[in-house]
């Protein structure tokens, strides 16, 4: 198991948010906006990597028989801990994301990588792991509040003081100027429409990137067998 | 046997490990996050209480319910704000209950003279780009209550124009808008039926939490 796959297959080959199609609760509920997709996202991010450190650690301690109801203890006290420092430290943004960050427990992402990953992996590995699926499921978060956003309001980042403080507000972009809002798109139906969207465009560009290495494989397999023939 | 008590062991070593650390992340942030919770409130009190006042605005509150102005048994909370001991205005937190969906949860100053001061609205659940023009962020349609009062406009025009009122509707959305129109007005004849009773009954501020 190198860091490279690990990488590669949490943020493309097996994305929770748009091929394993995992957590998709907190997925269509927060991506309203980029700057809420960039706060769920990233305080799931942090979730997974210490669910997945705190479990790796434990993995030889955990039999088989006890270790869903440990993974249960560890994810929810994980999540609590992050909710507690957010609410004292981040409170605005705490204010915007509240209601959600209980949800992440919900994210079946994280005891399914908690199982399928850092139950079997050592520490390090596992880590990387919760990284890369946490980046993974961010980045499908972001696509989706950034499509949802410029559609449905006409602007990237809008709220971005919420996250980054007073200097965040030089940070929305107004792509449409006095744009009537599209409600479609920020209402859950646009969410469903926009996810499937997404899977659709990342299935086509994986389909023409495997297709592409595909003939590059063939054609000097067709090299070798000619160079064979004569 | 020997290998169930060690689960047993290795789980209940695992609950011990997180209730430890629950309760020391829990002792640590506590006190600030009791100060962000007044920082949040004071801000919002502040964005309509303009008037001066000298109390601690968040330490002379009390609670009570009243089925007949504020429906489906909710608690509202009352600030006080006094200048020299004699009261200056009052800042109402109650809800309205007739939104399109859910509570919409509303601030309302009032002046001891029965003038509106301002209204917020803290927390909704209403349509995003339709029944969310009652934010102040996203319209001025909120900070059209100020200076109104139960006989400004008159209290039959204390509605949204649709039903012959004074207060305008949003395209699209009516019912947003009614609900919080006549929540502030029965929270105004509130405000008139026990004046007395508001500002004299004592201050029930206790612990951290406003």
């Amino acid at each position: 198991m190198s860091y490279k796959k690990i990488f590669l297959d949490g943020l493309w080959q097996q994305n929770t948010g748009l091929v394993v199609l995992l957590g998709l609760c907190p997925l269509l509920a927060v991506s309203a906006t980029v700057v809420n997709a960039i706060g769920l996202g990233l305080a799931t991010t942090l979730t997974l990597v210490f669910s997945n450190l705190a479990v790796s650690l434990a993995r030889r301690v955990l039999r088989p028989e006890i270790r869903i109801p440990a993974y249960v203890i560890i994810i929810a006290t994980v999540v609590t801990v992050i909710q507690l420092l957010m609410q004292a430290w981040f409170h605005d943004l705490y204010r915007v994301l509240g209601i959600f960050i209980p949800l992440i427990v919900t994210n079946c992402a994280i005891i399914g990588r908690a199982e399928a990953f850092a139950a079997r992996n050592p520490p390090l590995l596992s880590v990387a792991d919760g990284l890369a699926t946490g980046f993974g499921f961010c980045l499908a978060l972001v696509a989706l509040g950034a499509l949802r956003e410029v559609l449905g309001r006409g602007t990237l980042l809008s709220q971005a003081h919420l996250m980054f403080g007073d200097a965040g507000k030089s940070l929305q972009i107004t792509l449409i100027p006095d744009h009537p809002g599209f409600l479609l798109a920020m209402l859950p139906p646009g969410a469903f429409i926009g996810l499937g969207l997404l899977i659709a465009g990342r299935n086509w560009l994986d389909a023409r990137i495997s297709g592409r290495r595909k003939q590059v494989a063939d054609s000097t397999r067709n090299g070798i067998q000619e160079e064979a023939v004569t | 046997m020997n290998r169930i008590l060690r689960s047993a062991a290795a789980l209940g070593l695992v609950a011990i490990v997180c209730t430890s650390a629950l309760t020391a992340v829990d002792k640590l942030t506590a006190e600030r996050i009791a100060e962000q919770e007044r920082r949040v409130v004071l801000e919002q009190l502040g964005q309509i209480l303009p008037q001066q006042y000298d109390n601690p605005l968040l330490d002379d509150r009390f609670s009570f319910r009243d089925e007949y102005y504020f429906p489906n048994n909710q608690e509202v909370v009352a600030y006080r704000a006094r200048y020299q001991g004699s009261p200056q205005a009052v800042v109402l937190k109650f809800k309205a209950v007739n939104g399109y969906n859910g509570n919409i949860e509303l601030l309302a100053g009032i002046s001891a003279d029965g003038t509106l001061l301002g209204v917020r609205v803290t927390s909704h659940k209403e349509t995003p780009g339709l029944g969310d023009a009652i934010e102040a962020e996203k319209s001025d349609w909120i900070l059209g209550f100020s200076d109104k009062s139960l006989g400004q406009p008159a209290l039959a025009r204390w509605t949204v124009e649709r039903d012959g009122g004074a207060f305008d509707q949003f395209t699209g959305a009516t019912i947003t808008p009614r609900a919080v129109v006549e929540a502030v007005r029965d929270a105004l004849a509130y405000f008139e039926a026990n004046r007395d009773y508001v500002f004299d009954t004592a201050s029930q501020a206790s612990g951290v939490t406003p």
